[in-house]
């Protein structure tokens, strides 16, 4: 538990446990991500990361545990109850709604905080018109942190896009909903070693705009160069928890990846 | 082939007319579809009692061939309670027979439209009347017919095209325009990313089978007004023939739905006019046929998520 003066808690995992039948995806998983901070989530695959990040986001339920948000409760609410307490995320395989313009996509971002209702959407009320206008605004924002690339993009369709630029239109999306916690999965999966550069200076400056970052990353350079704090998963255990050089050297950790490797050679 | 020119026009725009309704209908096929890939086989039924609903309003209204409140007060009431009443019975259906399939297998939530289909049409058949119903519609629109050039058509038949065309842009904008359409639109592609976009689904599921459903309720209303009858079965082979024109314009596509229609609507007339109208469903379903075998997607081609 921090002291009164310690730093502020935005995500508190504790004893987060689900199970798959007989299999413990995840086994009394503890985590606390601070603000400001990133913390990254590694494990060979199959140790239960991205379970871990269905069970924070709502997709999955957990069977035994706790999931809190700034103080909230998150568990036992629906997803999309879940974005409008402040939850973000990425995915793995990206999901970006393909139909949908690159505009239309961050806008849906945005969706959870310039709400109009039903009603809203079909009037031309000065609120709704506020909205839209803050929505539009946001759109900006969240893509001045990719220059130009989405720029001229913006009204494309999305399944048009390359796949880093689809990558940064989920990015984008993501930051579009002013998550108080954001998820990434794998951002940099996919990418060539410029993108992932990229990669690295995109998410230091949504730190850097305030956000607090949780992410799954299997690049261990980009890990160890952007990360606050890493947690190491195993099995569905966390098996080693501290700074990148700290956990790059825990002989557990070694061992985890270097024995899945040894078995799949 | 002086037969033929001198009747084209006319038959044209009866089947303008005809077409406008199933346009109607099939926009709503295809807006279930285009966000739940549902066959609502329930669909032509809801429009059915929306009908029923307008008839039994104007039973009310209506004594001894005299609207007893302003003629256009009552056409309002009518609507209101056909369009309202209809669009809750599609969201009651929705609540109560498809959700709890909404992950099942495919043929799950279709058999359990045929159900509900034919729930409906006896439900009605028993509790309300086997026989048609007659809407006294000359006491509540003007009955005036129109000649244009050698072209006759009802005022009513006007109206019908005129707020088929108007729904359909309004829905057009609606889905393609507004906050709401683009979580329908997200909500359509992937359910669950839509989640994340703190959308909530099931909401915008019910508003869709809500607003398919009132649009429907439309259509019988005006079907009562034009043709002054209801029965339990109207719904059954017309809404039929809208699956069929939301198949020929491209299922899930909005603009493709109202072109099918029409186009259904005009193809019928003509070989109702020139070749016999003994064949006239016999043309409807072989132009699905064709559809199927040379463009499956239809002549649109893209789902409800797409621009036309």
């Amino acid at each position: 538990m921090e002291s009164v003066s310690g730093p502020k808690s935005v995500l508190e995992i504790r004893g987060l446990t689900r199970r798959f039948g007989g299999l413990t995806a995840v086994d009394r998983f503890d985590v606390d991500v601070n603000e400001g901070e990133i913390v990254s989530l590694v494990g060979p695959n199959g140790a239960g990361k991205t379970t871990v990040f269905n069970l924070i986001s709502g997709v999955l339920r957990p069977t035994a545990g706790s999931v809190r948000l700034l103080g909230r409760e998150l568990v036992g609410l629906p997803a999309h109850r879940i974005t409008h307490q402040g939850v973000a995320r990425t995915f793995q395989n990206i999901r970006v709604f393909p139909q949908l313009t690159v505009r239309e996509n961050i806008l849906l971002g945005t969706h959870h905080w310039t709400r109009s209702g039903m009603l809203g959407s079909v009037t031309f009320w000065p609120s709704t018109l506020r909205a839209e206008r803050a929505a539009q605004a946001e759109v900006h924002t969240a893509i001045d942190l990719f220059r130009e690339r989405l720029e001229a993009r913006l009204d494309d369709p999305a399944f048009s896009l390359s796949y880093a630029n689809r990558r940064r239109t989920e990015m984008a999306r993501a930051l579009a909903a002013r998550p108080k916690l954001l998820l990434l999965d794998e951002p940099a999966a996919g990418m060539n070693p410029y993108e992932r550069i990229e990669v690295a200076g995109l998410i230091r400056s949504m730190r850097d705009r305030g956000l607090t970052i949780f992410l799954i990353e299997h690049h261990m350079p980009l890990v160890m160069e952007i990360s606050d704090r890493v947690v190491v998963m195993d099995h569905g255990v966390k098996i080693a928890e501290g700074l990148p050089k700290e956990v790059h050297s825990n002989p557990r950790v070694v061992e985890a990846y270097l024995g899945r490797r040894a078995a799949s050679a | 082939m002086d037969y033929f020119l001198q009747n084209f026009p006319q038959q044209l725009v009866n089947g303008l007319e005809l077409g406008s309704l199933y346009a109607l209908i099939a926009l709503g096929y295809t807006l279930i579809y285009g966000i739940l890939e549902m066959l609502n086989f329930a669909h032509g039924d809801v429009y059915m009692v929306g009908a029923f609903l307008a008839a039994g309003v104007a039973g009310l209204l209506v004594h001894n061939e005299v609207a007893v409140v302003p003629a256009g007060l009552a056409v309002a009431l009518m609507m209101l309670v056909a369009v309202g009443g209809a669009g809750l019975l599609g969201v009651g259906i929705e609540r109560i027979a498809y959700r709890p399939l909404r992950n099942a297998n495919r043929l799950a939530p279709l058999i359990t439209a045929i159900g509900v289909s034919l729930f409906l049409e006896s439900a009605v058949q028993v509790w309300v009347s086997p026989a048609p119903v007659l809407v006294p519609s000359n006491a509540l629109v003007p009955q005036t017919v129109l000649h244009v050039a050698s072209v006759v058509t009802p005022l009513t038949g006007l109206a019908l095209f005129v707020a088929a065309v108007a729904l359909m842009v309004a829905l057009d904008a609606f889905v393609f325009r507004t906050r709401f359409g683009s979580a329908m639109r997200a909500t359509a592609q992937d359910r669950e990313a839509a989640t994340f976009m703190g959308i909530d689904v099931d909401r915008v599921i019910l508003v869709t089978f809500f607003v398919a459903s009132a649009l429907a309720g439309m259509g019988g209303v005006l079907f009562g007004l034009r043709y002054a009858s209801v029965d339990f079965f109207m719904g059954y082979l017309l809404g039929i023939k809208a699956f069929t024109a939301a198949v020929i314009g491209g299922i899930g596509n909005i603009r493709g739905a109202m072109v099918g229609g029409l186009l259904l609507g005009v193809l019928e007339s003509l070989v109702g006019g020139f070749i016999s109208s003994q064949f006239q469903d016999t043309f409807v379903f072989l132009a699905l046929i064709t559809v199927l075998l040379i463009r499956p997607q239809g002549l649109f081609g893209q789902p409800l998520t797409d621009r036309a």
